[in-house]
């Protein structure tokens, strides 16, 4: 029978098993929603940064392709992400208007959706750039979706210190692209995202805290109280100051990069000191947090870019 | 003709679309339609740059 056979008839009411099936009414913009947009532009822009400054040479059209797979990937996870998390995304403000818990997207949709971009990504990618990258894109949509997501999430107040390993992959596949490797300078981009994330996900937590507990998710700030969870926010903002600085350390960035590591890591950390509850001062360090990220890995770029013979010859000369 | 092939689908118990559901449906194929077209377009282009001029040269 064909397809397009008007034969076909419409969707029947009631399925085999007796469930009701309703068309859908899933707009275009709804899939876009599942892929959670702001969360894939800043894997995206890493990823970029991963690639760009790795010393091996991509064609541009396949770094670009490399990106696209890269994006599709972290849409993949975010909207299996949301297949699992739908009953919590529904009691909580921030996400009870989510394409899912808002009854625009069924369940079973967002699962068909994410499965498909994800099985899609990482075989492109594979053939793309190399099956490293590939097979790191695919690890890390497995830790966010199964590890982080089905797992941790809801079990311990540690979910978002093990979790953040999965954002902080992206510069790692984008370097294994270009480079079909894994480099020291690599790992450090990954120890920056993954020491980033607790202060990050805590001076949320702290403003959300009333939102996670009705949820049920045992986020630090409701399963240690505020004085730990500040506690923490300040030992990973510490931690990160040193490890954001190594890059220019180990001479694989220049000066320019190695300022900026400094500057925004003590601002950091004077931020993190000044939270004491889920007040004005962690939603500034929230909002910083957002921007230093951004400005850390842009200055990388552009010292990679004016820097970067300087820095390869020192390397050599060493 | 829509008319008619509603008419057809109540006739045989099925589900009718509202024009909401039929404007999303269609934002949603035509969607689709675009992403198809681009992916094709996206592997002949990374295939020409993966295989370069060889992919020209091949035995006859």
């Amino acid at each position: 029978m064909s397809l397009l056979s008007q034969d076909a008839g419409p969707l029947p009411h009631v399925a085999a098993d007796g469930t009701v099936i309703e068309p859908s009414l899933a707009g275009v913009g709804d899939f876009v929603a599942l892929m959670k947009p702001r969360v894939m532009s800043l894997v995206v822009f890493t990823a970029l940064v991963g690639l760009l400054v790795a010393p091996g040479h991509l064609h541009p059209v396949l770094g670009f392709g490399a990106l696209l797979c890269i994006a599709v990937g972290a849409g993949a996870a975010g909207a299996l992400n949301m297949w699992y998390d739908a009953d919590i995304d529904a009691v909580m403000a921030r996400t009870a208007q989510r394409p899912i818990p808002a009854g625009r997207v069924s369940r079973g949709e967002a699962l068909g959706f994410g499965v498909t971009l994800a099985t899609g990504s990482v075989v492109v990618l594979g053939l793309v750039a190399n099956w490293l990258a590939a097979g790191l894109l695919a690890f890390t949509i497995f830790f966010y979706a199964v590890v982080y997501t089905i797992w941790l999430k809801r079990r311990t107040a540690q979910n978002i210190v093990i979790g953040g390993a999965a954002g902080a992959f992206p510069p790692m596949i984008g370097w294994a692209a270009a480079t079909g490797g894994i480099g020291l300078e690599a790992a450090f981009l990954f120890l920056v995202i993954f020491l980033w994330t607790p202060p990050h996900f805590w001076a949320l937590a702290l403003c959300r805290a009333g939102d996670y507990e009705r949820a049920g998710v045992p986020m630090l700030p409701v399963v240690a109280g505020t004085q730990e969870t500040v506690r923490q926010i300040r030992l990973y903002a510490i931690a990160l100051l040193p490890a954001a600085v190594a890059p220019w350390a180990i001479g694989s960035a220049g000066p320019l990069y190695g300022a900026t590591a400094t500057l925004a890591g003590a601002i950091m950390v004077a931020l993190a000191w000044r939270v004491r509850d889920g007040g004005r001062q962690a939603k500034t360090l929230f909002g910083y947090s957002i921007l230093y990220l951004f400005v850390l890995f842009a200055v990388l770029l552009v010292d990679h870019a004016l820097f970067g013979l300087w820095a390869a010859g020192a390397r050599a000369a060493g | 003709m829509d008319e008619k092939r509603d008419d057809d689908q109540r006739g045989k118990g099925g589900v009718v679309l509202t024009e909401e559901q039929k404007r999303r449906q269609r934002a949603r194929s035509i969607a689709i339609a675009l992403v198809l077209g681009a992916l094709v377009l996206f592997f002949y282009v990374i295939t020409v740059v993966k295989l370069g001029p060889g992919v020209l040269r091949r035995p006859l």
